[in-house]
């Protein structure tokens, strides 16, 4: 008899969103570090200091890398929280729509409030 | 997922129980419970709220004046403690979890001191700020 060759784990759809939220944490926790020792570093405690921080090139594509990696690690996190909370379907994806559209808009509005000015 | 056994014929349906306390959680399932709901609280409003304050304060000196005279009022600052609490409990906790999925601390003694210490962490960060702002 041919024995059961085939592993019986399913077709790995999930995988990409699981490790999309790992890689994205990762790169959200050394922003947040960075942020941190920064900031406890040199508070800033006026205008000039504020603005100052977020005027180097560094600071703009680092923060803006952390609203990217967001918009992934949000995704998956609420549709996680959808797919545990919310059965009916309809429902479930419109709420989905809503928060990808949230999202597209957190990271436009990050990218003017960064470069806008 | 488990679904409820369909009733027997002439018999009436039975009733729904949620347990929605989360006292008796054991120290991970409180982690885990927290992470989901700092989570969703970070997505919103405080990611809309930190990026509106984000543009006040860099757009204009008079901005960043009344942020700071914003966040100085009392009511003001709680919200920024559970802010600071969401935040810190959800990079911890982040932290806890992206340990576990390495299958380091996987047995169930170092799981559930690392939970103890993600809830500690969670707080004392949080009080670190109060001391800080107040």
């Amino acid at each position: 008899m041919k024995p059961y060759t085939k592993t019986p784990v399913g077709a790995h759809y999930g995988t990409s969103g699981f490790l999309l939220q790992r890689f994205t944490a990762v790169v959200m926790a050394l922003y947040t570090l960075g942020l941190f020792v920064c900031l406890a570093w040199h508070g800033p405690a006026s205008y000039a200091d504020w603005k100052a921080l977020f005027a180097g090139a560094f600071m703009r594509v680092a923060t803006m890398l952390f609203f990217v990696a967001l918009l992934g690690h949000a995704w998956i996190g609420m549709r996680d929280i959808f797919m545990d909370y919310v059965k009916p379907m309809g429902l479930r994806l419109t709420l989905q729509f809503a928060v990808v559209v949230a999202l597209l808009f957190y990271l436009v509005w990050a990218a003017s409030i960064l470069w806008g000015r | 997922m488990s679904t409820a056994p369909t009733p027997r014929p002439g018999q009436p349906a039975r009733p729904k129980y949620y347990d929605l306390s989360l006292a008796h959680l054991p120290p991970p399932g409180l982690v885990s419970i927290f992470h989901r709901i700092s989570g969703l609280l970070l997505f919103f409003p405080i990611l809309p709220a930190l990026l509106y304050g984000l543009q006040e304060t860099l757009n204009s000196p008079e901005g960043f004046a009344r942020w700071q005279q914003l966040i100085a009022r009392p009511g003001v600052k709680l919200i920024a403690l559970v802010v600071v609490w969401a935040y810190a409990h959800h990079f911890f906790a982040g932290i806890r979890f992206l340990l576990l999925d390495m299958h380091i601390g996987i047995a169930k003694p170092p799981a559930r001191a690392s939970a103890v210490t993600v809830l500690i962490l969670g707080v004392l960060a949080t009080l670190v700020v109060a001391w800080r702002i107040w």
